[in-house]
């Protein structure tokens, strides 16, 4: 019974340092997420590209087509890869990233 | 070259002279936090300009001279391979992102040897970063005063060493009275020159030969490989276009110029704000300015100079006024490159070095005196071996990007990202990237189709792994 009782402060008392680091971290774990969304968005990004670019480019000149008076290898790659882009990176910020405070004394900790 | 251009070349010099001295009246009043102010602008960037001086600092001369210039040879190629550069829009702050803004408060970190001093606790660490920064970027620099005397000599007819002295003039004024401050703001006039001039040339330049499919027409007529993803000889390989996303696009992240702007912002919303705009802006010059460089093909054949094609095309296309004013953003981009590495390397020198292992307990009026004289020796320095440019200095130009990259990449990085990483895997990683990078940039170019930046960074990510 006391026993049980000593196991059980002990494992409170070690999810509640757990639980004050992880608030701490809290911001870092938001921004550990943020970094990983421009990763992605980064690799999307180059796959896009790559796959327009040489995906429509490699045909010979004859039988390209064409957007907008550009070869469409050019359009679909590097015009509409960019609008794209744009898109994403709006979307991203307007629905994905949070707003925290980089000040330390806001939080009233030391780290 | 007309009257007119130099008018509004004088215009545009008046007008950064205006923006240090008030920049700098904004110092004089903040000066218990001088090194903060000086070197960082007190932290308080706001979206835009934390944008526009991203965008500034790494659309350099290369973008404006030499990048049209080699579309015009490779044609859309070239400006395929320069499209990868619009990742530097997002990624650069959403990587380093919060965490780095963070940090560096933690810290108070205001250079990035002094993150790396303070996370990994290592003299060696930041000796050899400071030794990095101190040797690539001076030769950086020098490069681009060699650009720029070279614009301001094709513009207005002066012989180069002349050129030289007003460029050099101007630019070391402008950084010694302004500090951080200044050169951000100035960025940001330059940022918006630099967007608008894209744009109004494209257009010029499109009316001028006769619309884009007439354009084309003529490119494929003269060489239909111009019209191709793989250059004007087919030698622009996937694999070598595809690693310039590392060389110009993700490995910007540890190049110490952005870093130290990735710091410097106010809060969560400027940095928001500026990753939107920092994409579209840097996407529609990279995109606009090689395009011109193509499209002047057919208009202004057989040119052999690829990086007078800028200034010809704009001259050709637009009415004298115009031209005048849209070319100061050429000199614009120089300008505020080489002062923000100015500043960087000067910042090096005094905090890095001086303050940490010389005198650290130097009064606040001696730290003023000597980053003051430090910037002033650095550009005379700078000045001097501009004036006979050897080779050399522009092939330590293009190298000193890579080997920063191969440098600093994953001691930032891990140094964020993963807390067991230490000093020796820093350490290890820093030596093995650079060794690396001059090892393979001299005997082995390119290996497997890459550009020679590509395996330094591959194999200082096992040296940082390994050695922790």
């Amino acid at each position: 019974m006391v026993f049980g009782d000593l196991i059980l402060k002990k494992v409170l008392k070690k999810m509640s340092k757990e639980n004050d680091r992880n608030n701490k971290d809290d911001r870092f774990r938001i921004a550990n997420r943020e970094a990983l969304i421009g990763v992605g968005l980064v690799i999307f990004n180059f796959i896009w590209w790559y796959g327009f670019a040489y995906g429509l480019g490699s045909k010979p000149v004859e039988e390209y087509s064409y957007v907008l008076g550009l070869p469409s290898w050019f359009f679909y790659s590097c015009v509409l890869g960019f609008i794209i882009d744009v898109a994403l990176v709006i979307f991203i910020v307007k629905f994905f990233l949070v707003e925290v405070s980089f000040e330390e004394t806001d939080r009233g900790e030391d780290e | 070259m007309s009257i007119t251009v130099l008018v509004s070349l004088f215009i545009f010099l008046i007008l950064i002279f205006a923006v240090g001295i008030w920049s700098s009246r904004t110092l004089s009043q903040k000066q218990s936090t001088f090194l903060q102010e000086y070197f960082l602008g007190s932290r308080e960037l706001g979206g835009f300009i934390l944008a526009m001086t991203m965008v500034a600092t790494y659309g350099s001369a290369s973008s404006f001279l030499g990048g049209p210039g080699a579309a015009y040879t490779q044609g859309l190629g070239w400006v395929l391979l320069a499209m990868s550069q619009v990742a530097t829009g997002y990624f650069v702050l959403l990587i380093l992102g919060k965490k780095f803004a963070i940090m560096a408060r933690q810290y108070n970190a205001i250079t990035l040897i002094d993150f790396l001093k303070k996370r990994y606790n290592s003299k060696p660490v930041v000796l050899f970063s400071a030794f990095s920064i101190i040797i690539f970027l001076f030769s950086a620099m020098t490069a681009q005063w060699v650009g720029g005397a070279w614009l301001i000599e094709s513009l207005t007819g002066l012989p180069y060493t002349t050129a030289l002295f007003i460029f050099a003039v101007a630019v070391l004024i402008y950084v010694i009275i302004g500090g951080f401050r200044a050169v951000v703001i100035t960025d940001s006039i330059q940022g918006v020159v630099m967007f608008i001039g894209t744009l109004i040339i494209l257009i010029g330049t499109i009316i001028a030969g006769g619309g884009i499919t007439n354009i084309m027409n003529d490119l494929i007529t003269e060489n239909p490989n111009l019209v191709t993803p793989f250059g004007h000889d087919g030698g622009l390989t996937p694999a070598y276009v595809s690693s310039f996303w590392i060389l110009v696009g993700v490995g910007v992240v540890a190049l110490p110029q952005v870093a130290v702007r990735a710091m410097s912002y106010r809060n969560a919303k400027a940095m928001h704000r500026s990753l939107i705009i920092g994409t579209i802006v840097v996407g529609f010059i990279m995109l606009g300015m090689h395009l011109i460089g193509v499209f002047a093909r057919p208009i202004l054949p057989g040119i052999e100079v690829a990086d007078q094609v800028m200034p010809l095309i704009t001259m050709e296309v637009l009415p004298p006024w115009l031209a005048g004013i849209v070319l100061a953003a050429p000199l614009a981009a120089i300008m505020s490159t080489v002062d923000s590495l100015l500043l960087l390397v000067s910042s090096a020198v005094v905090k890095d070095v001086y303050l940490n292992y010389i005198k650290p307990d130097a009064t606040m009026k001696r730290v003023r005196k000597i980053s003051f004289g430090v910037t002033a020796i650095l550009g005379v320095l700078v000045f001097g071996l501009a004036l006979s440019p050897p080779d050399l200095l522009i092939w330590l130009n293009l190298f000193a990007f890579g080997g920063l990259e191969a440098a600093f990449i994953w001691p930032l990085i891990f140094g964020l990202y993963w807390s067991k990483g230490n000093k020796w895997g820093a350490l290890a990683s820093m030596v093995m990237g650079v060794s690396a990078y001059i090892f393979i940039h001299n005997f082995w170019p390119n290996p497997f189709g890459m550009h020679s930046v590509v395996l330094p960074i591959v194999l200082s990510f096992a040296a940082f792994i390994a050695a922790t």
